[in-house]
């Protein structure tokens, strides 16, 4: 069977921050099992994008459509869209003070029991489902009892947000820059998390400036974005294109 | 942050914050009072009525003196225009027809209305392990477990009753650490008080339950004035609470108490607060005015005293617990949350005198502000010369809700001699919208994200509380943020 459902149905979303326009009718389909990068120069929309699809308040969609699984999500508060499976991993995750990483962890895993229906867990049966996940991307316990995401080097940063992702075992997961700052080892770490979590009912995007995150973990398709919308699509094979050329050349192109 | 955002989040913080009061209902009571007005003759009315002896009359009428005299402190980060004294009623009680002989006479309206409180004073149902003493605007209606009590010498009754049975004890320590004239509401406190607490520990004891009194302000027009006294002998250990309510009146009432601890050598005070009295609607009428002079004096070797409190409520606040510490090795404690919202002010914070050698003094002080509110830390350490080997530890953390709140901090410090060691933090923190947006992408709701922030930048106090406490104040400072950050 080789019928493909979408997950993600982006349709000339538009899209504006303080009345600026920065998505200017983008489309974009996402299928099940599929890994799609998008790259792009700064400023291009890749972030604005990653932000609308979570329902950032800052933002207002001022056209188009999304579906998430055939139904339109434009109208769903960021929680809502949590719920159903959609996942960002931030470019710069926030630190709270005060508040202990195993907490926030416990009550976001125990948010998503309960939408789904099913039995809240304690604190203890919790330690043991987190340290499972923990092992996926080498992070020691210790980093439980840190205030989430204080005092974190980048690298802790970032694998604290795929041991999020892998906790709520989301099935749209947009990795904003995931791989920015990242140590070769760090990097290593985090596309086996990500290699380990993909399945044929995932999706996953890939927003990167490099080439190297896509050696680990492979694309099935690459998008440039530029100005607001996407302007090339191709394979793997475009992002080493890329990698040579920049995207000056794609400006000609259009 | 964006405009935009801005918008979206200050409506956000709104709803959550602004949510009802829920102890906001009125009672309906038979009452005996006063007419409205403050003069000599009302004084002498209110002892009279009280059976005081001369001193206490004297005690009153030499207060009464010194407060036309004097006027209403200006120095604190407030705006607000002053009570009208003239239009207070200073003395109203509920009518009852005989002197009560158990808690199950007092009038059930009244029963009720502390039930509804959450504090049941009948035999069945009260806490088993706190005493209470329940005073009604100006009057205190009943104690808990006070036979229970006696067994162990621990006196705990309302004051017009310790005033009667115990004169001697009053008048040996009744101003002798708030001074009558320390200040204008002091002394008008001392010319017009009508109830308030005593406890008494005696030496040696360590007191089996946990003491605490229940202020409710129920009448639309009169002040409340409570005075409370708490002595703790050599060698002996108390922990006392106090819980603050009133209704929902348009019109400003005002409160105005004074608190006297005194610990003797060896002996432990701890004072815990949760003050919760009504703060006025979203435009800022209306609410309690909370005057307060709250001191503790260490007067013995290695004593103790430790003062927590949770303000949350009343739309202007006014309170900086102190301690005096005058023992050898005697140490002060200061831990407060005070959480503001809409218009409320608040200026608080501590005072602690270092005069005894090696005395120590700690202060951690988080303030919440949200709304328009304006929440205002105000301390002074002071380190006599004779305070040798003084210690002090100050901490004042502000978390900021919204673009419309206002944090302040005016620490005084002042060292006369060079042995000692002083430190002071300080921090300002916000909680901005990226931080809740993170929680929400995780699926953890607005209330359960606030609550989170909330109560870990508040842990370092709450843990201070005794346990039903501390779930009370978490509880509560969530409720009162319900709705309000986006």
């Amino acid at each position: 069977m080789n019928i493909k459902t979408p997950i993600l149905e982006i349709q000339n979303l538009q899209a504006a921050i303080n009345e600026s326009e920065i998505l200017k009718k983008l489309d974009l389909t996402i299928n099940k099992g599929e890994i799609h990068a998008i790259m792009g120069t700064n400023g291009s929309g890749k972030s604005t994008l990653s932000k609308v699809l979570a329902g950032h308040p800052a933002y207002d969609v001022t056209g188009g459509e999304i579906l998430y699984e055939g139904k339109s999500i434009l109208t769903l508060e960021p929680e809502e869209r949590s719920h159903l499976g959609i996942f960002l991993a931030f470019q710069y995750p926030i630190e709270i003070p005060g508040v202990s990483n195993e907490d926030f962890l416990y009550l976001a895993y125990s948010s998503k029991l309960k939408t789904e229906g099913k039995e809240e867990i304690s604190p203890i049966e919790f330690l043991s489902v987190i340290s499972e996940k923990l092992k996926i991307v080498e992070m020691s316990p210790t980093f439980l009892s840190r205030n989430v995401n204080e005092g974190f080097s980048g690298g802790e940063k970032k694998r604290n947000e795929i041991l999020q992702m892998l906790l709520l075992d989301s099935k749209l997961s947009i990795l904003d820059e995931t791989d920015s700052g990242l140590d070769i080892d760090a990097l290593r770490i985090i596309s086996k998390g990500i290699g380990s979590f993909m399945n044929e009912d995932k999706a996953i995007i890939l927003i990167t400036h490099y080439q190297r995150l896509l050696d680990y973990v492979k694309p099935d398709f690459i998008h440039v974005m530029q100005d607001g919308k996407i302007i090339k699509t191709g394979t793997a094979e475009l992002a080493k294109e890329l990698e040579q050329k920049g995207y000056e050349w794609l400006k000609s192109d259009i | 942050m964006t405009n935009q955002s801005n918008k979206t989040l200050n409506t956000n913080i709104k709803k959550l914050v602004n949510q009802p009061y829920k102890y906001g209902f009125s009672t309906e009571v038979e009452k005996e009072e006063f007419e409205k007005g403050l003069n000599e003759n009302v004084i002498r009315l209110i002892s009279k009525k009280k059976n005081e002896p001369e001193f206490l009359l004297n005690f009153r009428l030499k207060a009464y003196k010194k407060w036309k005299t004097m006027k209403c402190p200006e120095w604190a980060q407030l705006k607000f225009s002053e009570s009208n004294y003239q239009d207070i009623v200073y003395y109203s009680v509920p009518k009852t027809k005989k002197k009560l002989n158990s808690l199950d006479e007092v009038d059930p309206e009244i029963l009720k209305t502390f039930e509804k409180l959450g504090i049941s004073l009948t035999e069945q149902k009260r806490l088993t392990n706190v005493a209470v003493d329940a005073v009604f605007d100006s009057v205190s209606v009943g104690t808990t477990f006070k036979e229970e009590l006696a067994e162990y010498g621990v006196i705990f009754s309302s004051i017009s009753e310790a005033v009667q049975e115990y004169p001697d004890l009053i008048e040996k320590y009744l101003g002798t650490v708030v001074p009558i004239g320390d200040n204008y509401f002091t002394a008008l406190n001392s010319a017009v008080f009508t109830d308030g607490s005593f406890c008494y520990i005696p030496k040696g004891v360590k007191c089996p339950l946990d003491l605490s009194t229940y202020f409710r302000i129920n009448d639309q027009n009169s002040g409340q004035f409570e005075r409370t006294l708490i002595i703790a002998e050599e060698n002996s250990k108390v922990s006392y609470l106090e819980g603050c309510t009133a209704p929902q009146y348009d019109e400003n009432q005002l409160h105005a108490a004074v608190v006297e601890l005194i610990a003797l050598e060896n002996a432990d005070i701890k004072y815990s607060t949760v003050q919760n009295w009504y703060s006025g609607n979203e435009e800022g009428n209306g609410g309690i005015y909370n005057f307060v002079t709250k001191r503790g004096l260490c007067a013995g070797k290695n004593s103790k005293i430790s003062w927590t409190q949770v303000e949350t409520g009343s739309s202007i606040t006014w309170k900086y617990p102190s301690c005096i510490l005058v023992g050898e090795n005697s140490q002060g404690e200061f831990y407060s949350v005070a959480l503001t919202n809409n218009y409320q002010q608040t200026d608080t914070g501590s005072k602690m005198i270092h005069v005894g050698p090696n005395s120590r003094s700690r202060i951690v002080s988080k303030g919440i502000s949200a709304g328009n509110s304006k929440n205002t830390y105000r301390g002074a350490v002071t380190v006599n010369r004779k305070a040798v080997g003084a210690r002090n530890y100050s901490q004042c953390d502000s978390l900021l809700i919204g673009n419309l709140s206002n944090a302040n901090t005016f620490p005084f410090i002042s060292v006369q001699n060079s042995t000692s060691k002083i430190e002071h933090e300080a921090s300002t923190s916000k909680i901005g919208e990226e931080q809740i947006f993170y929680f929400l992408q995780r699926g953890i709701s607005l209330e359960k994200a606030v609550s989170l922030i909330i109560s870990g930048f508040c842990n370092e106090v709450f843990t201070e509380l005794p346990m039903e406490f501390s779930v009370e104040a978490d509880r509560l400072l969530s409720l009162k943020l319900e709705g309000s950050i986006g």
